[in-house]
């Protein structure tokens, strides 16, 4: 009985904070309430005892990625109105084709699956680890899909730098291997004089 | 009882809000992408809650993965973001027609 | 007698080959020397062979000699069929030609191409013998083609004159009609007893002969029926027969040795061959056997009344050659095999004798043909006189001559015959003996008596033709003259022929008229006392008071029968059809199919087309193209729910 009432608790904060997503006037608003998306999928996952997951999805997304989200709105400074403008112009479009959507795959889910959908779940037995399970496969069974994940991870991180990074002319930098390299006669110069008289 | 069906079904109700959303919010390129990040969220909630009934770690291992290339596509799109909004002084949608045929 | 077959054929192949290839490392006079010897070789051992086969009266040789392709049952082969009928043609073509190698020396001594004419005639030479030694369709039909081309090449041989193209193209596009009705006699042939020997096809004629063809639907003809007409239209063709007779006039163009040798003694002579060669079909078919006698008739007698009306002296002898060409077929078509080939022989003699007087003067008068320039030229040239004249009492049938008894055992023969169309071809051949001398000897006064109507410079140079000209003249005239006398008894009433001519008892017609021959000196007794000599007679006599007694008359006679003379003038309009309703037919047909079929819609409708649709396609495409990621956005949705339907539908 928990179970059911958790589930639709957080399901239906889920349902509601995804359509502020979409709806709400501010963007850092959207994406504090994606993150709260994010919070309740968590849980929702903990309900199906993929607990590794569900903590991978908080620290990811809720700490990185939408961090970065959170960065570059702030960073931007959007014009809200002018975006705003015509919001509503394509919404009948919109609600069509998700209407469609959803009726699709709710017919395919409730009317032809074969699916255990009616079974009730039973609870794993205490000991049981989920990261253990999980580890066992994703280092033997797909390590090179985990070795190309990790390349993919790189690539982007790469990518990302290389996307941002620029030289604006004027700015002052330190060049250190000219530093390093710099010798005596590019620096000192000996001038012979006469010395000063007194006058 | 809480059943695959009622998964799939919160999953499906999830993905149709994210379409909408990229109906709603088509100019603003930061709403599009949370709304594909949504839409991965849908879709990841079919596997996990595929694995858990059909008992196949398997769909947990694919969550994995798709977390892994969102975060990849998170970084790289908004960093392209970063980049158009830095030469064009604008990311509404509406003034990026250059691949207009 | 293989390798002496083979020595025939290829000994001017090899001629040709050389004198064309290499005739400027050779010369002129290495050309023609290795021409006419390889001629007088093949025309040497063709005698042998005559010898053997006529004399000695060997085996018929019927042997294939290479094979070229065999494709299930069919055997496509190169063989030889030695009989008398092929030695007797292998005789006539290299004796002729061997005169007409010898001729040219003199008649083309300043002409450029003088190696290249002497390389075609020699490659003819091969040809023809080809196409008389065959045992099977598919060599028949090589040399048939094979004579064609060289005859195309020889009428445009003075290739810078607009009339020589104009004539070799005409000659061209009419046997092209012709041999497309041959090819498809052919493969009647073929189609129905699977074979394209002769012999075999001739066994299994009861194949074509039980088999009926739907020509046109709903009416069954006779299978050997529509192979006989169609080999019929070859023959057509290639023997110049009405309607199909209008290249042979114009291919005049070329030089007069070939007009000799192609045009009047051999190649001409190949449809009649053919026909008698096939005579073992032909047989069985009366309504193609009436269709030969019907057009041969025709053709006697309607071309040799434009004879009469021709200025050009070589155009006259070409219509006199029609006309003859249209007595052997009259005897093919009346069952008298054996009279169409000795027709054909002794006219090969006389008419290339003719031919190359008329050279003769020709070559005398500077290239001059026409015979309202010449007159009384006998007393300059008195061989060539004399030649000429043998030559056309030979033709006109004067009694002893070798023409009268080759045209007068055709007259019998169809008086005797009794099939549809007979009475038609007897009247036409009785005139036409008429008609023939008198355009003969119009032609003969006109140049070798009456006034000289040549211009003064011309005249001083008018002299008689070297002797490599007179001497093919005088050695023509004697068989012109003489081989009447031998070749009349075995040819038309003995076995001379053996079985390679067949034939129905009933249409035995020369077996009805042998039964009153005894000798040549009673055929020629015989004959006196028949109209036809006389007939000959009247109209040289007729000849004489038009050109020579009165030359006022024909101009007058003229005047009065205008509209006849200008049917005659206008050759019934033949021509005038041909380029008016044919040529330009075609002309405009393809000129529609060029606007319609290639411009509009090939060029217009495929080409332009696609490329128009494509262009207009993707006109109205990029407008999809907005550039605006949203549209690209919202078309993905859709096609995902597009996609999830569509799967979910069908499963």
């Amino acid at each position: 009985m928990v179970p059911s009432v958790l589930f639709a608790i957080f399901a239906g904060v889920l349902v509601l904070s995804a359509l502020g997503v979409i709806i709400a006037r501010n963007p850092v608003h959207s994406a504090l309430l994606l993150i709260l998306c994010f919070f309740t999928s968590a849980v929702l996952w903990l309900l199906l005892e993929a607990e590794f997951l569900a903590l991978v999805l908080v620290l990811v997304y809720v700490g990185a990625v939408m961090v970065l989200f959170l960065f570059v709105i702030m960073m931007l400074d959007v014009n809200v109105t002018r975006m705003r403008e015509g919001f509503t112009r394509y919404a009948p479009l919109g609600a069509i084709v998700s209407g469609i959507i959803i009726l699709q795959l709710a017919g395919a889910i409730w009317l032809r699956s074969g699916l255990p959908a009616a079974e009730p779940l039973t609870p794993r037995e205490a000991g049981h680890s989920n990261t253990r399970e999980l580890g066992a496969v994703l280092y033997t069974e797909h390590v090179y899909a985990f070795e190309l994940a990790a390349f993919i991870l790189l690539l982007a991180i790469i990518a990302a730098i290389m996307l941002t990074l620029r030289q604006r002319p004027g700015l002052k930098v330190q060049d250190v291997s000219a530093q390093v390299k710099v010798q005596r006669k590019d620096r000192v110069r000996l001038v012979k004089m006469d010395a000063e008289k007194d006058s | 009882m809480i059943t695959l069906a009622h998964y799939l079904t919160l999953s499906a109700v999830l993905f149709a809000i994210s379409v909408a959303g990229i109906y709603l919010n088509r100019k603003n390129v930061i709403l599009l992408l949370m709304c594909i990040e949504l839409q991965l969220l849908a879709v990841n909630f079919n596997f996990i809650a595929f694995s858990r009934f059909l008992d196949d770690v398997a769909g947990q291992v694919f969550v994995f993965f798709i977390l892994t290339v969102a975060a990849a596509e998170a970084a790289i799109g908004l960093a392209i973001l970063v980049v158009l909004f830095r030469n064009r002084r604008s990311i509404n949608v509406d003034e990026l027609d250059s691949m207009k045929g | 007698m293989e390798s002496v077959y083979l020595a025939i054929v290829l000994a001017p192949l090899l001629a040709a080959i050389v004198a064309g290839l290499f005739g400027r490392v050779i010369g002129r006079t290495g050309a023609h020397l290795l021409t006419i010897g390889a001629v007088a070789l093949a025309c040497a051992l063709s005698l042998l062979v005559f010898k053997q086969q006529v004399i000695d009266g060997a085996e018929v040789f019927n042997q294939a000699i290479y094979t070229w392709a065999v494709i299930g049952d069919l055997r496509m082969e190169v063989g030889f069929l030695i009989d008398p009928l092929s030695a007797l043609m292998m005789v006539v073509v290299t004796s002729v030609s061997l005169m007409v190698h010898i001729y040219t020396i003199g008649y083309m001594h300043d002409d450029p191409g003088y190696q290249r004419f002497f390389s075609y005639i020699s490659l003819f030479t091969f040809a023809m013998l080809m196409l008389v030694m065959s045992n099977n369709f598919l060599q028949l039909f090589f040399g048939w083609e094979a004579v064609g081309l060289v005859s195309y090449l020889l009428i445009g041989f003075w290739y810078t004159r607009p009339t020589a193209i104009f004539a070799n193209f005409k000659a061209f596009l009419v046997n092209r009609v012709g041999d497309f009705g041959f090819l498809l006699g052919i493969a009647v042939i073929l189609m129905f007893t699977g074979s394209l020997d002769y012999y075999e096809v001739f066994e299994r004629s009861e194949a074509l002969r039980a088999a009926t063809v739907e020509v046109l639907p709903g009416s069954a003809w006779s299978a050997i029926t529509v192979a006989c007409i169609l080999l019929f239209i070859g023959a057509m063709g290639k023997s110049a027969q009405m309607p199909l007779h209008v290249w042979l006039p114009d291919s005049m163009e070329g030089p007069t040795p070939i007009s000799a040798l192609i045009h009047a003694a051999t190649m001409v002579t190949a449809g009649i061959f053919m026909l008698a060669r096939m005579s073992p079909l032909f047989e069985y078919s009366e309504v193609a056997l009436s269709l030969v006698l019907v057009i041969g008739a025709t053709t006697a007698l309607l071309t040799g009344l434009l004879g009469i009306v021709q200025n050009d002296i070589k155009r006259v002898v070409a219509y006199s050659t029609l006309s003859q060409l249209g007595y052997m077929t009259v005897a093919l078509g009346a069952s008298a095999y054996a009279a169409g080939i000795f027709h054909l022989m002794t006219h090969a003699f006389f008419k290339a004798l003719l031919f190359l007087a008329a050279g003769s003067v020709i070559v005398a008068l500077h290239h001059e043909q026409d015979m309202r320039r010449m007159g009384g030229l006998r007393r300059y040239m008195p061989i060539t006189y004399w030649t000429c004249l043998l030559g056309s009492l030979s033709l006109i049938g004067f009694p002893g001559f070798a023409g009268f008894f080759s045209k007068d055992g055709i007259i019998e023969a169809v008086s005797e015959a009794t099939r549809p169309g007979a009475g038609l071809a007897l009247f036409a051949v009785i005139a036409g003996v008429f008609i023939t001398s008198l355009y003969s000897f119009r032609m003969f006064f006109l140049v070798f008596h009456g006034q000289e109507r040549m211009d003064e410079e011309t005249r001083s140079h008018a002299h008689e033709s070297p002797w490599v000209i007179t001497l093919p003249l005088v050695l023509l005239a004697i068989p012109s003259v003489l081989v009447g006398w031998w070749a009349v008894g075995p040819m038309l009433f003995g076995d001379f022929f053996g079985s390679t001519i067949f034939l129905l008892p009933e249409n035995d017609v020369l077996g009805r008229v042998a039964e009153h021959y005894t000798s040549p000196l009673g055929f020629l007794l015989h004959g006196l006392g028949s109209v036809v000599p006389w007939l000959s007679l009247a109209g040289v006599a007729t000849a004489w008071y038009l050109y020579l007694h009165r030359p006022d008359l024909p101009g007058l006679i003229q005047s009065r029968l205008a509209p006849v003379h200008g049917l005659l003038v206008n050759k019934y309009y033949f021509d005038a059809f041909n380029e008016r309703v044919l040529a330009r037919g075609s002309v405009g047909l393809g000129q529609g199919l060029w606007r319609f079929g290639d411009v509009k819609l090939i060029d217009g409708a495929l080409v332009n087309g696609t490329a128009r649709l494509v262009s207009w396609t993707a006109a109205v495409v990029r407008h999809l193209q907005s550039g605006y990621l949203y549209h690209y956005a919202f078309a993905m949705s859709i096609g995902l729910a597009l996609v999830l339907g569509w799967i979910l539908l069908r499963g």
